[in-house]
């Protein structure tokens, strides 16, 4: 199904073309051309094959393709219970896969845990627990610091910096039920920056954060792809997508489609994400009226 | 009293209070962990559960030695975590029921091998429950030719145990305990940890059970812990203060056990010890809940109280402001004025009053309270916020005219400076309210 989609919206005849004439093709159409070819999915920042998922023996997940372009800042969609957080579990392997296949930059997750970096939902964890916002965001670098060893301070001030970056340097010392709810999910932000990462996996960073809050993680969201890190946000709110994410994937237990978001991101493709009983309907209703010929609906 | 208990201490009241401190420290310790984890009872689970593994461990080896039965107490007490977990996800059945249904199976599974295999043992089900930790410093052994007594080695052997595995790993404890899916992805086996911290419960309660029974184990692992949660908000802090609190129930409860039944009027008696000690970490966790910084009952009373005096403060400000603008006398009995229009009671109304006068806001002339010069800048800012609330009010939400002073005088003892300027500004900073009384003009320069 992935394939399908990113060769129709990939390389679009009309674009061809345009190289072919020797004309200069504008650099953006470039980057999209390529960005969304398979050509190097061995590369590829986050590589998905036939990843499928299950509850007891509810699928949650159905032969998920799918490769994630580097350097972008990818949006998933799709309705409530889609499978949206379980796909990043299931690749960061907190839940088992039925079946499948990931790789991160051609490696298996075990090998690459140190470029990738997780935010979960806001809820996961217990806000009352006794450490600083510093704490929090110094977790984010144990897996560099390595067993048993101590934090030292170059680690604490990578840290601060972080913290620093998504504009909570004074709150440093604070116990973390004490911020509110945005700076909660920036503490969260920086945590996975002080990480640093290359690919990021990021589950409803926006999710019920004030408009501040939200402004400050879109812009270092794009910070994070303009250097050249791949981010992947789950994203619930449909109005915000085109102007946020450069790539979307849609999804609802299988992939629906996935692609620039200006291509992708069509009522008709949100149509079929979010409305499939709909969609099934609306195809029966077309049919019944083509074979009925002159019966009035 | 103090004499009496001076002169009946003895070298064996000290032994015992070592051997249940380092018993309640070791617990203490591991039970940060736990109550953070929200899995306070598996350590009373694991106690109970061990039982198999203890009874397994002497079938094997034919003797009640240590070394074999901490160990045998480990492998059981990982199991329990284990299979607890795993009824818990496969079953659909919640964490506290799946922990009930392993260690109530386990224990029971470990009375049957006592009684058909090994009755001849003495494990006297009452020794565990209560333990005989009077009993502890008769038992002694040599280790480098000092004579200690066996329960104190044990212990301690056990502490240093459990302190060098929470030193070294307690990066990884505590991620793990905080954030179980983030030290997954660090690469730091959340679960691993969790089965870790199991097993050292395990052998902590069985080396602590002989000696100071398995009420002081179970009460050791969360009280202390418990109470320290609610004095401090950094994990590092929470720990000492735990162990802390550990060392004084177990010296406290001696002391007490040796006391108490004193007044109660059976001299000479002293067999409550471990329980008194448990009661002792009961009563300092209630000390916490009442003292504690942040969440202790009495200091959020008193920030309520701290917060109605000032705004009685205020009222009285405003009160007599008012009446100054109206060009009334000042009044004979502000405290009752302040208790017909503010419902402040006559101490509240005093003790404002005599604050006001301490922070030179207010001073008696001719018999009478009076407004001082910067008193008088107090209040007009506050008339100010109150006259630009009425306004804001009566222009952008179109509250009633007749309704504007209620949320108005609410509002005005939580506006600041910045806030009246920008409501100032928002309005077009009006000179007066809507029922055109005038707006105060702010930093007059009248102020000291």
């Amino acid at each position: 199904m992935r394939r399908w989609f990113s060769h129709t919206s990939a390389a679009p005849p009309g674009c061809v073309e345009g190289t072919a004439a020797g004309g200069r093709r504008p650099r953006a159409v470039a980057t999209v051309g390529l960005a969304t070819g398979a050509e190097h999915p061995r590369e590829a920042p986050l590589s998905i094959h036939d990843m499928t998922v299950a509850y007891q023996q509810r699928p949650v997940l159905w032969d998920v393709d799918y490769d994630a372009p580097e350097g972008s800042l990818v949006g998933i969609v799709g309705p409530n219970g889609a499978g949206k957080s379980t796909l990043l579990k299931a690749v960061l392997d907190l839940v088992p896969k039925a079946s499948g296949r990931v790789m991160f930059y051609g490696q298996p997750y075990r090998r690459q845990r140190a470029l990738v970096g997780y935010v979960p939902q806001r809820e996961s964890i217990d806000w009352d627990f006794p450490v600083s916002a510093l704490d929090v965001v110094l977790m984010g670098r144990y897996g560099r610091i390595g067993w048993f060893r101590p934090v030292t301070r170059a680690h604490r001030l990578a840290a601060l910096d972080a913290l620093a970056r998504v504009g909570l340097a004074d709150l440093a010392r604070r116990q973390i039920s004490q911020l509110s709810g945005g700076q909660q999910q920036r503490v969260f932000l920086a945590r996975a920056l002080a990480q640093e990462a290359r690919v990021y996996l990021m589950d409803e960073p926006l999710a019920s954060v004030d408009a501040t809050t939200e402004r400050t993680i879109i812009a270092i969201l794009r910070e994070l792809r303009d250097e050249g890190r791949t981010v992947l946000v789950v994203h619930h709110d449909l109005q915000t997508v085109p102007e946020y994410f450069d790539h979307v994937l849609l999804l609802n237990t299988r992939v629906v489609a996935h692609g620039p978001t200006a291509r992708t991101f069509t009522a008709e493709n949100l149509r079929k994400t979010y409305g499939g009983r709909l969609t099934l309907l609306e195809e029966a209703a077309h049919a019944l009226a083509q074979r009925g010929g002159g019966a009035p609906a | 009293m103090s004499g009496l208990l001076a002169l009946s201490w003895q070298r064996m009241d000290t032994e015992i209070v070592v051997i249940a401190a380092l018993g309640a420290v070791a617990c203490a310790l591991l039970g940060n962990f736990l109550v953070l984890r929200r899995m306070s009872l598996l350590g009373d689970a694991i106690s109970h559960a061990v039982l198999p593994g203890l009874a397994a461990a002497f079938l094997l080896t034919g003797s009640r030695d240590s070394l074999p039965m901490l160990i045998g107490a480990a492998i059981v007490g990982v199991a329990t975590a284990v299979l607890s977990e795993w009824i818990h996800r496969a079953g659909k059945v919640d964490p506290g029921a799946a922990m009930g249904i392993v260690f109530a199976t386990l224990f029971a599974l470990g009375l049957i091998l006592i009684r058909r295999a090994a009755d001849h043992v003495d494990i006297d089900p009452d020794c565990v429950l209560y333990g005989a930790i009077e009993l502890a410093p008769l038992y002694r052994e040599q280790v480098l030719g000092v004579e200690l007594p066996r329960a104190a080695i044990v212990l301690g052997a056990v502490l240093l145990i459990d302190a060098a595995a929470v030193l070294l790993l307690y990066k990884e404890l505590k991620i793990s305990t905080f954030d179980p899916a983030l030290a997954t992805t660090q690469g730091i086996p959340a679960a691993a940890m969790h089965y870790l911290l199991t097993a050292l419960v395990a052998i902590t309660t069985v080396a602590a059970f002989e000696s100071v029974g398995s009420i002081l184990v179970i009460a050791m692992l969360i009280v202390p812990p418990a109470a320290a949660y609610l004095l401090t908000d950094r994990l590092g802090v929470m720990i000492v203060l735990s162990l802390v609190i550990a060392a004084l129930s177990a010296l406290g409860g001696h002391a007490g056990a040796l006391v108490v039944p004193g007044w109660l009027g059976f001299a000479g008696v002293s067999t409550y010890s471990a329980s008194m000690m448990a009661v002792c970490a009961g009563g300092l966790f209630a000390l916490a809940a009442l003292l504690g910084p942040r969440h202790g009952v009495l200091s959020k009373l008193a920030g309520r109280l701290a917060l109605a005096r000032g705004i009685a403060r205020e009222d009285a400000l405003l009160l007599l402001y008012r009446l100054e603008e109206a060009g009334a006398a000042p009044p004979a009995s502000p405290a009752a004025m302040l208790r017909a229009r503010h419902g402040i009671g006559p101490l509240a109304a005093h003790l404002a009053l005599v604050q006001l006068r301490m922070r030179g806001l207010v001073r008696p002339g001719e018999g009478r309270l009076r407004l001082t010069p910067s008193g008088r800048t107090a209040a007009a800012e506050l008339l100010r916020a109150h006259r630009l609330w009425e306004t804001y009010l009566d222009q952008h939400l179109d509250v009633p005219r007749d309704h504007l002073h209620r949320p108005a005088e609410r509002l005005e003892h939580v506006t600041d400076a910045g806030l009246r300027g920008r409501l100032a500004a928002d309005l077009g900073h009006p000179a007066q309210d809507p029922q055109g009384k005038p707006i105060p003009v702010s930093g007059r320069p009248d102020a000291p």
